[in-house]
């Protein structure tokens, strides 16, 4: 696979806070990554040293095979970060003129790209006019102008109404299914879920996981369930071997399993038992849940 | 470097506000000038006319005008310190690195900027004082004509010896306001030292020392045009020994700091986190 971004043992320290710590990860070409992690850990520090705006106090990154400087690349990268910054008393069209100016691309563009994001009809209204979704959606249109290799996102959808995430989110999925390599940082985690195929977890500027985002948890699921015979059915639970971790709430019992076993299966065992269940259900976790698990653990 | 340049002109001449003090101080001295160089008739009580004393004979118009002209250089001087300061508070400083600027690339941007500005205001002033001067001088020789064009030279490098140092402070500071003030901190310290080491020390070694702070230096590039117009009309003029011509040192100092106040700023944008 074509590499796009290699970071290696990347540190960064604010004084005494270390932001990222010892970061190392590959994008590849052609996948849609997430960064994801709560607020504080790091995802934009990360983002902006790679983006040549803030400077790294220790390790390594480079863009594409290593042999280009970073902001010759950054004219093959498309990114936004945090709030669409543009100079509020010009047009959109000549806000776009000047990112073409700067990354050397062809003004034919601009009027192309403002169409991806259905901003033509107000192309020549002043930036400072635009509601903060158009602002976002300029953004992205003005990410877009050089047809990137990549897209980097940091938190395109932060306070945007429903419709405004919602457009976002079209905008993405549609650049993300013409093959463009996509960077979404986001402490969102449906959002990742909805869009991403490879993750990466930070959390105070550590990484805790980096993979594909259904690889997350090495997990078998987890059955919910209730019956009449409350705590028989959990002493049961509990000295199976195929279950780990039992939790009980109110009257509804959750067991981890340990091996994959189905619901058919499990409702056998509880048959050949004497129990009879009024409530079964099996799960696996959302990320939602995944990420809790994974940043809780590592707290102890 | 035509792409930087083109850059920064965008930036500036889409801007209202940055347009009208590039007006003010490029247009306006050029009218002031002219406007002065016209008989004034004073509620026909006497008439004023500049031109009679002199002032715009040639080649001590090419000293006057300049000197003149520089005092307009303040309006010029809040669009360089706006041009950083609203780059910062826009945040577009930002949008600009990520976009491929490099940081090298925003500041060579900006000083080119200055390098143009003050090469057009050069060549106005150029036009003003040939026509001014060719109006009123009888001297129709031309190496007469241009004998003290030095004077304009001069007049360049204080332009760009002195946005440099309104960029630096803009960098420095990252807000216009503030850059302004300190521009006019930094003029009294300059004096304060001054007052310091001439009590200290005597006053001649004081002029000599402060001749190389940053505003002083520049401020000597074209001096005493006062003296001058006294001189040429006394009769004896030759014998007061002021020294108004420019010289070769004092166009390096300038230079120096000029080369100093671009890399520093340089420097700055380099180790900071945006």
């Amino acid at each position: 696979m074509e590499p796009i971004l290699t970071i290696t043992n990347l540190t960064k320290k604010f004084g005494y806070l270390t932001a990222v710590k010892d970061l190392s990860f590959t994008i590849n070409k052609g996948n849609v990554y997430g960064i994801l992690g709560p607020n504080g850990s790091g995802k934009s520090t990360t983002l902006g040293i790679v983006l040549n705006v803030v400077n790294k106090t220790e390790g390594s990154f480079h863009w594409f095979d290593g042999n280009t400087t970073t902001h010759d690349a950054l004219k093959k990268v498309g990114a936004i970060i945090e709030r669409p910054n543009f100079y509020p008393y010009m047009t959109a069209a000549q806000n776009l003129r000047l990112v073409c100016r700067i990354k050397g691309v062809d003004r034919s563009k601009i009027i192309e790209k403002l169409e991806v994001v259905g901003l033509l009809d107000r192309k020549d209204h002043k930036f400072s006019t635009y509601s903060l979704g158009m602002k976002q959606r300029l953004a992205i249109a003005s990410a877009l102008l050089n047809d990137p290799e990549i897209l980097i996102l940091d938190e395109p959808t932060n306070g945007l109404d429903p419709q405004g995430i919602h457009q976002i989110r079209k905008i993405i999925k549609d650049i993300a299914s013409k093959g463009t390599t996509i960077l979404l940082a986001s402490h969102l985690l449906d959002e990742v879920e909805k869009v991403c195929s490879h993750v990466v977890v930070l959390r105070k500027g550590e990484k805790l996981y980096s993979g594909r985002v259904d690889e997350m948890i090495s997990s078998h699921g987890f059955f919910e369930l209730k019956a009449k015979k409350h705590d028989e059915l959990i002493k049961l639970l509990e000295n199976h071997t195929s279950f780990g971790n039992i939790k009980v709430e109110d009257q509804l019992i959750t067991a981890f399993l340990n091996i994959p076993m189905d619901a058919p299966e499990f409702n056998t065992l509880m048959f050949e038992k004497g129990i009879i269940l009024s409530h079964l259900v099996k799960r696996k976790e959302s990320l939602e849940e995944q990420f809790l698990q994974l940043t809780d653990h590592t707290e102890l | 470097m035509l792409r930087l340049l083109q850059l920064e002109l965008q930036k500036l001449l889409l801007n209202r506000a940055s347009k009208v003090l590039i007006f003010i101080s490029f247009v306006l001295p050029f009218f002031i000038i002219l406007l002065s160089s016209i008989r004034f008739n004073v509620f026909n009580y006497f008439t004023l006319e500049v031109g009679h004393y002199g002032v715009f004979n040639f080649p001590i118009v090419w000293h006057i005008v300049t000197f003149f002209a520089s005092q307009f250089k303040l309006f010029f001087a809040i669009v360089v310190v706006s041009m950083v300061g609203n780059e910062y508070s826009n945040k577009t400083i930002k949008q600009n690195l990520i976009d491929g600027l490099s940081k090298k690339e925003f500041i060579l941007s900006k000083f080119y900027t200055i390098i143009f500005f003050s090469a057009l205001a050069t060549l106005l002033v150029f036009i003003i004082c040939l026509l001014v001067g060719l109006f009123y001088s009888s001297i129709d020789e031309l190496h007469l004509i241009f004998r003290d064009t030095e004077f304009l030279f001069a007049y360049f490098i204080k332009l760009v010896g002195f946005f440099s140092l309104c960029l630096f402070l803009g960098m420095l500071v990252k807000r216009s306001a503030f850059a302004l003030a300190f521009l006019f901190v930094l003029f009294i310290l300059e004096w304060i030292i001054f007052g310091i080491l001439a009590w200290k020390i005597n006053e001649s070694t004081a002029t000599k020392i402060q001749n190389f702070f940053p505003l002083k230096s520049m401020y000597k590039l074209i001096d005493q045009p006062f003296q001058r117009i006294a001189i040429s009309k006394a009769p004896n003029g030759q014998d007061f020994l002021y020294d108004f011509g420019v010289h070769w040192y004092e166009i390096a100092i300038v230079m120096a700091w000029t080369a100093l106040f671009i890399f520093l700023s340089y420097r700055l944008l380099k180790k900071r986190d945006l």
